[in-house]
Parts: C-alpha cells; structure tokens; sequence
C-alpha cells in the first residue's frame, strides 16, 4: 500500500475558500458596520485563498515525494444511475497541482490587491456596503476553479467549468446598475449577459462532447479521464470520426471559456467588472481553462492530428486577429483584453500543436505577467480617479468638473503618469517587457517555446503567431508611450496620486514573477517538461524540419529567439517613432489614423465583428422570436386556436345541448330526484331517533341478545 | 357446600330483573336501581366462579365493578338534579329533545 501524503487534504482545496466564503457572508454584515469591517472581510477572503495555496503547495509535494504517481483522493459518490457512476474524487498529478499553484497563488496575490483596490472603488462608486459581495464572490471563483483544476473526471471538471463561468458573471455585473464610469445604466449587466450566453454556446459543444463519450466510448461509465483515454484508441482505430467530433465539439467548449474565435466577443466586455476580477478570472486564471482542458484531453487530442490542426489554426488566428484589434483601442483594459485574447491563441495554438509543455509554460508565465499588468491598469486607473477626485473638490479654475464624464481607464486622458505614479510605472514595464518577450523576462522563454514548436511542426501557425507577437510588442510600446510617457493631457493625469502599499506590493511579488518566470523551463534544464511529463505523455512528431531549425542548444533555438527579439525590438521601436517621439497631444487623434486609414478604422472598431454578430445573428434571433410572439403563440394560438377553435366550439356546443328540453327534463330532473331520495330516506331513518331513552335502552339490549346468541349458537 | 348452579341461576334471575326494570321503568332512580341489580348479579356469578375455581381475580374484579358503580351512580344523580332544576319532572320519556 502506498502512501497518498497530503492526498487526504484534497478537499480542503474546495472547503477553504467555501469556508471564508460562508464567513463573510454570516459575518459580513456585522463587519460592515465597524471600523475595522473592510479589513476583516478581506484578510478572511485573502486567507481562506492562502489556504488554498498552502494545501496545494503540500500536494504538490505529494505527487513529487511520489514520482509524479496520480494519486486520488475520493470525498463521496455524487451520480449512481444505472451504469452511471460519477464520484467526487480529486486527481493529484503534476498537471492538476501546477493549476493548482497558480490558481491559488495568483488568487492570493489578488486578493490582498483588491483589498486596497475595492476599498476606493466602493467609495468612487459611493456604494460602500457592496464591499462584503465583492470577497464573497471572489472566493466562491476560487472554490469553483480549484474543483475545475482538481476534478478526476470531465464531469466533476465540467463542475467548476460552470462554476467559474458563474462567477465571472456575476463579477462582471457586479457593478450592475451602472456602466464603466458609474452612470446609471445596464451596460454592465448587459456586459455579464453577454459573457454568460457567449459562454453557454460553448458549454452546449462541451456537453455534446460529453454524450458523445458516454454514448460512443461504450465502457465510460464514470467519465474519469483514464477510463475515457483507455477507450479512445480502440475507437480511433474503428471509428476515427468520433474521436474528432469528440474534441472538435470539446473545442467549441474552449473557444468560448478561453475566448478564442469564434466566441471571443465577450471577453473585452468582460472588462466591465473590477480590475481585480479582470486580473484573476479573465486574464491569469479562468480563461486558460480551455488550455487546461485540452492539455487534460491530450491523449484525445493526440490520437486525431486533424483535430489538432484546427485547434492550432484557431489559436494562431485568434493571436493574430485579437492582436490587430489591440492596436486601435484606447482604453487601458481593453487592450489588454484583447492582449489576453492573443495570448490565449499563443496558448491554444500550443497544445493544439501538440506542444503541451509550451503551452503550460506559457500559461503560467502570462498568468504572473497579465494579472501584473493587469492589476498595475487599475492602480492606474485608481491614480487618475484620485486625481479627478482631488480636483472636484478642490475646484481647480473652471468648475466643469462635476458635469463633465471622466473615463480614468480613457489612454488619452492619460500620459506623463511615470512622474506621478512611477512604482505602477516600473511595474507596468516589467509586465511590458515580459509581454512583449524581451530577454530575459518570464515571456520571452515561454513565447520562444511556442514560436520553435511551431516553426518546427506547422509553418502557417508559425508564421501567424511570429506577426502576432510582433503587433503584440508594437501595441504594449504604444500603451506604454501613451500612458506613462509625455505630457498630460488631462488634469486628473497630472493630479495622479500612487497607490497604497497594499496594491503595490502584491504587484512586486508578480513582477518578481514575471522577470524570473522563465526560469520554470529554461532551455536544456527543462524542470517544468519533466515535470508534466508525468502526466502528459508528449508524442514526438518525425516530421521534416528546416536545416535552420535543428540547430540545438539544450532545445533552444538560437535563430527563432533571435527573429522574435528582433522583431519585438523593432516593435517598441517604431512604437517609440510614432507615439514616443512626439507625444499624443489632448484631443489629438491617434498618429496611426492617417497612414492606415480604413485599416485603422477597423482595428478601432475591432472589425466591426459585434456589429456582425449583431446583425447576422442576434437581430434574425429577434425577428424569430417576435415572430413566434407574434404571428404563431398570439395570432395564431391565442386568437385561432383559444378564441375560435376551442371558445367557439364550446359555445356551440352548448347553444345546441343545453336547450329547455335538456336543461329541464334532463339535468334538473335528474338533480331534483337526488334531493327528493335524500328526502325520503331520511324521513324514513329519523322514525327510529325517536328520543325514549327505554326504547334505545331496548335496541342495545336486543343487540347483545343477538350478538351472544350469534357467538353461542355459531 | 351449595352447588354452583344455584348461584347462577339466583344471578340470572337477578339480570333478568334488573334488565326488565330498565326497560319498562319511566323514572330514572328506578332504572338505576335496575341497573345495579344488573351489576350485582354480574359481581354474584363472579364471585361463584372465583369460589369455585379458587382463585382471587373474580373477587378483585368485584371490587373493580363496585368502585366504578360508585362512581356511574354519583355522575347520574348529579345529572338527574340538573335535569329536575331545568325541567321540574324526571320522567325519561319527557327527556326526547334531542330527537331526529
């Protein structure tokens, strides 16, 4: 018998965060209304978290005290329906616990952020009380992602998948009843809809994906991924279709979770939610849930190379399409959104590929280096808030500062912040230079990883996420340019006042991350690869590679390293030529509009594609609708069918058999017999009741006459 | 010894006595008296038998039946006041009232 370790603290992943979530809403309240409220709900969410990540660290250690052994841990049945049999049991290998890590870490590290962050927004939006919801939230996310990461079986992971896809809703919307500048409106609860029925369309491919497995794999009774991996090969040799139906409808699931084409649309919406919530669940942790699952599916994925030539295309595509669009956006997050968009191609056309560990790399490193800039936009953000505040109150001059609407997330509000905010400043550049994948920063070895395979195994993706990262540079330059550098081209960017300690110093912990990340899989030593080759089995392809590619130091490519840096440097560069040279003047438009012209117009509008969607499928949604109400359920339904067929006949019916002759010799007879033989037998029965007690007397002793006598004579 | 019959056919005549006076008596102190006539003869032919069989449970039971005649006997006599105090007879024919 092995031993399991720390195998029996699995579920503790989940309860910890579902214990400070209960805690703070029991005791939230009563906290509120003291002095200290704030502090003790966030220190207990940020707790709860940093449970999480203790108990992940020792199961970590587990699986790498046991050589990477899978180890189990069963908390109950859940499903036994026939040959159903699904299980609450957790799933301890390098994969799962890496997840784990970097849920629970990056979770934590956001949330003593958003102590600090929450405590002013609450204020800006003037709804204090909010502030309790906002942690509660926070770690039912981190519950339901651990159950995600950790579940043994696609439907335990399934699960979390909606669970997190249930937070993110409700984060998005958490502001409601207002849109991003805090006016009355239902644009952010529009922005959670969006994201919620977005995400439904991809959970609907991921369900089918799992009927397919019971009904087509014959022996998955449990849906564990063993069992569903042990079946497949058989089936790919007899019956290939359904393995890529499996995961093509499994990658209809990713696309929406982890925003790829076609069902991205919803994740620069997304952006309506705090800051925190865009760091943690849609840029670092809830969004790569789709590279999660198509990492956990690769013996799936492996078996149909079809399958995983459309993955890698999707996420090529989507890098280099996300990245154009990022070019033309003028709001801090939503540029960072569709970063994140990009970046999650890069991620998918990883594992796609084939290339799990690159993938997986790649993951961890964006989650450090996106949750730090991330986090560091908000700081931003917050900074100008302060500003605008300061001089609302103050009334600098004119007074026009009440009415006017002021977007602190707006680029060209900002500019010269690297004198008033320069710790965000420096944060912000290290999360650019790691994004970027400038040497020798977290992005550059996981990017490189990618780029190599890609250049190896299939030349279009490499050509597409080559030009992708390219814009990817070119549009953190101009952001960067834009934000931190110039003159102010409002007065709130002037006024600009630093964040506190308790925002700042979660982000030098990213940023620590985000410089040294890399050194997770350095080329030659490869400590995350022979990590997770205990769990991914990673397939090497023969294929015919360029003589320039097999050029190997340790598995690293110097000429690939060499063509991103270039182009990453050049970049920045032509960035600095356009943006930094000569500073964005207020009111001025972007420098980029003239030269590109219609180009530019489509970046800005993001190609026009929500207009699209719009048009082409929510519009004819619409119309069908209104047609059913309408013309079919009120013309046809409720005014034929009800009023005409139905009324009508019945009105006719008893026009004709409900005459006087029926009425009256028929229905009332027969109602008038009744009463008349109730009458008659009572009349008869009373004569008995005749009140002489003697004669009651005799019938009770004629009964016991007749009683004994029966029992005598029997 | 007296043979046992006799006991039992003294308790016979005694019920039959009894039951007659409750069935053909209009004032109710009679039919009481009628009615312990009924459960003396009752308690005779349980103390015949508990004699015969000796044994003791048929004389318990006596006691039983005397407490409980006690008891039947003073409810009645209270009701029967009320009823004189309403009414001003205790003839039970007259007490039909509640009658169908």
């Amino acid at each position: 018998m092995e031993t399991h370790g720390f195998a029996f603290l699995a579920p503790w992943l989940v309860f910890a965060p579902l214990a400070g979530l209960l805690l703070n809403i029991l005791l939230g309240g009563w906290f509120m209304k003291q002095p200290w409220g704030e502090r003790a709900i966030g220190a207990i969410a940020a707790t709860a978290s940093g449970a999480a990540f203790i108990v992940s660290v020792l199961l970590a250690y587990t699986v790498f005290a046991g050589h990477g052994e899978v180890a189990r841990w069963t908390l109950g049945q859940w499903i036994y329906i026939g040959d159903l049999k699904l299980d609450w049991t957790f799933r301890l290998d390098s994969l799962s616990t890496t997840m784990m890590l970097v849920v629970s870490g990056v979770g934590t590290l956001i949330h003593i952020y958003a102590i600090g962050y929450m405590h002013e927004d609450v204020r800006f939006k003037n709804d204090i009380p909010r502030y309790q919801r906002f942690f509660v939230f926070l770690n039912l996310f981190i519950a339901a992602m651990m159950i995600l990461v950790s579940g043994d079986s696609y439907m335990m992971l399934f699960v979390g998948w909606e669970g997190v896809g249930l937070c993110s809703f409700l984060l998005i919307g958490f502001w409601y009843d207002m849109d991003t500048l805090g006016r009355s409106s239902w644009a952010n609860s529009n922005a959670a809809k969006k994201a919620f029925i977005t995400n439904r369309i991809g959970d609907f491919g991921f369900l089918i994906a799992g009927f397919l497995m019971f009904w087509q794999l014959g022996s998955v009774h449990s849906f564990q991924f063993d069992q569903v991996f042990a079946a497949a090969p058989a089936i790919a040799e007899s019956n290939p279709v359904i393995i890529v139906l499996i995961t093509l409808f499994m990658l209809i699931g990713v696309a929406g979770k982890s925003a790829q084409i076609p069902l991205y649309v919803w994740l620069p919406d997304a952006m309506a939610g705090p800051t925190p919530v865009s760091a943690l669940i849609h840029a670092a942790t809830m969004v790569t849930a789709g590279v999660y699952l198509i990492t956990r599916s690769a013996p799936l994925y492996t078996l149909v190379p079809e399958a995983q030539y459309i993955v890698a295309m999707t996420g090529a595509v989507t890098a280099l399409f996300a990245a154009t669009i990022a070019v033309g956006q003028y709001d801090i997050k939503k540029v960072l959104a569709y970063s994140t968009i990009s970046q999650l191609g890069f991620m998918v056309a990883a594992v796609g590929m084939g290339a799990y560990v690159a993938g997986m790399f790649h993951l961890i490193t964006h989650a450090f280096f996106k949750a730090l800039l991330f986090l560091s936009a908000g700081s931003v953000i917050l900074g100008l808030e302060r500003g605008h505040h300061h001089l609302a109150h103050h009334g600098h001059g004119h007074g026009g500062h009440h009415e006017e609407v002021f977007d602190p997330g707006d680029m060209r509000n900002m500019g010269g912040l690297r004198k008033t905010m320069p710790v965000t400043f420096w944060l912000y550049m290290i999360g650019t230079l790691a994004l970027a994948g400038i040497f020798p920063f977290a992005g550059f070895w996981s990017k490189d990883e990618i780029l190599l395979d890609a250049a190896k195994l299939y030349p279009q993706v490499y050509a597409l996420l080559a030009i992708a990262a390219f814009f990817t540079a070119f549009y953190m330059g101009r952001q960067i340019w834009m934000v931190f550098f110039g003159e102010a081209r409002h007065e709130a960017a002037a006024h600009a006042v630093e964040s506190p300690a308790v925002m700042t110093v979660p982000l030098m912990v990213l940023a620590a991350l985000s410089m040294l990340g890399g050194a997770l899989n350095l080329p030659a030593v490869h400590t995350l690869g022979h990590w997770l080759e205990h769990t991914v089995k990673v397939v090497e392809h023969e294929a015919h590679v360029a003589p320039w590619l097999e050029l190997s130091w340790g598995g690293f490519n110097p000429y690939v390293a060499l063509i991103s840096t270039v182009a990453a440097l050049a970049a920045i560069f032509i960035s600095w030529w356009i943006y930094g040279r000569n500073p964005l003047k207020a009111g001025q438009p972007d420098p980029l509009k003239k030269p590109l012209g219609l180009a530019f117009t489509g970046m800005e509008n993001k190609w026009f594609v929500d207009e699209g969607y719009w048009f082409v499928i929510v519009d004819r949604y619409v119309d069908i609708s209104r047609f059913l109400a309408d013309k079919i359920d009120w013309e046809f339904w409720h005014d034929f069918v009800h009023d005409k067929v139905i009324a009508g006949t019945y009105n006719w019916l008893s026009h004709i058999a409900l005459n006087e002759v029926a009425d009256q010799k028929g229905i009332d007879a027969f109602a008038n017999f009744l009463g008349k033989a109730t009458q008659w037998l009572s009349g008869t029965t009373r004569k008995f009741q005749n009140g002489f007690v003697r004669s009651y007397a005799l019938s009770v002793f004629l009964g016991v006459v007749i009683i004994l006598g029966y029992l005598l004579l029997k | 010894m007296v043979d046992i019959s006799y006991y039992i056919l003294l308790s016979a005549v005694l019920f039959t006595i009894g039951a007659a006076g409750v069935l053909v008596r209009r004032n109710p102190l009679i039919i009481f008296m009628s009615v312990e006539l009924m459960l003396n003869a009752a308690n005779l032919a349980f103390v015949a038998f508990a004699s015969m069989h000796n044994s003791l449970d048929g004389q318990i039971f006596v006691f039983f039946v005397m407490t409980v005649a006690a008891a039947e006997v003073a409810v009645g006599l209270a009701l029967i006041v009320q009823i004189f105090k309403s009414r001003h007879s205790i003839n039970v024919d007259e007490m039909n009232s509640l009658k169908g």
